[in-house]
């Protein structure tokens, strides 16, 4: 569903070069979740950015359902991949009512948007239809990311990208956001590639992942090899007791 | 799968809740100077709109027998040199100013933040060019270009609007390209972009929305200052024309009689203080309200 080959990102600020992300392969199958974990700054975020076509400044190649796509995406490109963001106050736009923030994609690719498709993605994520009527401080964090989890189906992506989707979320409510994903995820046939920097939550939610250090994939496991504690490197050894405890 | 649990909390009502908007412009009851500043100007509006019904006097009609009366039963405010009663004459004013600062406030307000916004979120080379221009007219003392525009369209009032309008929308620009500079990074956008929301879309639904509280108090405090100009060009002579009454002229032509008739001067003095005053202080409540980085 998703192949990486080669990817680099350099970041250029005031003559100072920063190489994001170093020369990273990987493919997901459809169907699949991939985890992507690694401490801040490791690189992670940027190649999902770059999955998204929010970070246009990549080289090498990235290609999605089958055919390749480039750093500026074409309009029949967009379809193909949503994303989920971490901060669930900051991806909602304030000022738009949750029924509106559920038809914008719709409107925004053409397609017709009434009450009824919002009522359905509203139920689809467990919310109820009158929320369509509230503004998003109106929402508690879980109800807005369910919203925002919406917002990515509607355009029905076989890709969904998440970023750390869980992690400004308290502890019980991150547990209903992920059984929701998983769930949609089975429903759906959704290909996911899941950033986090928590190794509990990857074990959880993924099949495979790979761990990044520094902008480079440093190693690639499976989950039963996570839950195993088989890991090769002394890296993510370290990462893994620091998770557990 | 059932929603949290948290949904059923204060905010669980069933009426459609009103916008943000309403909700915040409603604190202005818990704030006697922001409150105190808002009636003021309603009630200078009020004058404006029914000055034929309340003005006692013509406000043009000399009365050479009657002139530089000092304030009493009869003439409230005072007679100017002419005899013509200065209450009714700042009544009928009142409309003078309410127009100018109307008349400003709707073409700087959309014109600032059009400009500001388009720069701030294309960036660049637009973003430079537009800044440069900006600064440019910053630049330009609107009195003297009051002054060469009086003397190539003729002064009048409509000229001392030109005038101040071209030379007060930079400051809005310049709000509403910052404002833009944070919002365009904000994640709401980037989900925006990535289901292909045109950028004109982004711009005037996304973007300028969250520009407006922002430039409404910005529009509110330079109100004041608009005030100030407009009678500053009226006390030269390049703005309304006698014998309308406009509060700038108005003093302009009492200043002659300072020491033997003082209130011909004071009592607009007095009017434009408080509508300026008025304009200031509503202005920094909203901005209390609107904007929560100035929270005290």
């Amino acid at each position: 569903m998703i192949k990486v080959r080669n990817i680099d990102v350099h970041f250029q600020a005031h003559h100072h070069d920063k190489h994001a992300v170093k020369s990273v392969s990987f493919s997901v199958a459809r169907g699949e979740c991939l985890g992507i974990v690694g401490e801040s700054g490791c690189g992670k975020s940027t190649v999902l950015r770059s999955l998204a076509g929010l970070e246009t400044h990549w080289t090498g190649t990235i290609g999605m359902a089958g055919r390749q796509v480039g750093q500026k995406r074409r309009r029949d490109d967009l379809p193909l991949v949503q994303m989920v963001f971490q901060d669930p106050y900051g991806s909602l736009h304030p000022r738009h009512r949750i029924g509106r923030a559920l038809k914008e994609p719709l409107i925004s690719m053409g397609r017709t948007a009434d009450d009824d498709i919002v009522g359905v993605a509203l139920e689809g994520v467990g919310l109820p239809r009158h929320f369509a009527g509230r503004f998003p401080h109106q929402l508690s964090g879980g109800q807005r990311q369910r919203v925002a989890i919406a917002r990515a189906l509607l355009l029905k992506p076989p890709i969904v990208l998440l970023d750390e989707p869980t992690s400004a979320l308290d502890v019980s409510v991150q547990a209903e956001v992920l059984n929701l994903l998983s769930a949609l995820r089975r429903e759906m046939e959704l290909t996911y590639v899941f950033v986090s920097h928590d190794l509990g939550v990857i074990g959880q939610m993924c099949d495979r992942l790979i761990v990044m250090r520094d902008g480079e994939l440093i190693e690639e496991m499976t989950a039963d090899e996570l839950r195993g504690r088989r890991v090769k490197t002394e890296y993510a050894r370290e990462l893994l007791e620091k998770s557990f405890i | 799968m059932t929603a949290d649990n948290t949904m059923a909390g204060p905010i669980a009502v069933s009426q459609p809740e009103p916008g943000i908007w309403r909700e915040r412009l409603l604190r202005i009851v818990d704030e006697p100077l922001g409150l105190a500043g808002l009636l003021v100007l309603c009630l200078f509006a009020t004058v404006a709109v029914l000055a034929p019904i309340l003005a006692p006097y013509d406000p043009t009609v000399q009365d050479l027998g009657n002139i530089m009366q000092a304030p009493g039963a009869a003439h409230w405010a005072g007679t100017d040199e002419l005899g013509r009663d200065i209450l009714s004459r700042l009544i009928w004013g009142t409309r003078i100013t309410f127009r100018t600062i109307l008349t400003v406030a709707l073409i700087i307000g959309p014109l600032g933040l059009v400009i500001g916004v388009i720069s701030g979120y294309c960036g660049g080379k637009v973003d430079t060019v537009l800044m440069r221009f900006t600064d440019i007219v910053l630049s330009f003392p609107s009195l003297v270009l009051a002054l060469s525009f009086a003397a190539a369209l003729g002064a009048g009032l409509g000229t001392a609007i030109i005038a101040i309008s071209l030379t007060s929308w930079p400051s809005i620009a310049r709000l509403a390209r910052a404002e833009t500079l944070t919002v365009r990074r904000a994640e709401y956008v980037a989900a925006a972009r990535l289901y292909g929301a045109s950028h004109l879309r982004l711009i005037f639904l996304y973007i300028m929305p969250m520009c407006i509280p922002s430039v409404i108090v910005r529009l509110t405090l330079a109100m004041a200052s608009v005030i100030l100009t407009a009678a500053g060009l009226g006390f030269l002579g390049l703005g309304a024309q006698p014998p309308s009454p406009e509060w700038g002229a108005m003093i302009s032509s009492g200043r002659k009689y300072m020491l033997d008739a003082w209130w011909i001067a004071v009592m607009p003095g007095i009017a434009i203080l408080t509508v300026s005053l008025a304009f200031n202080l509503l202005g920094d409540t909203l901005r209390d309200i609107l904007d929560p980085r100035h929270a005290r």
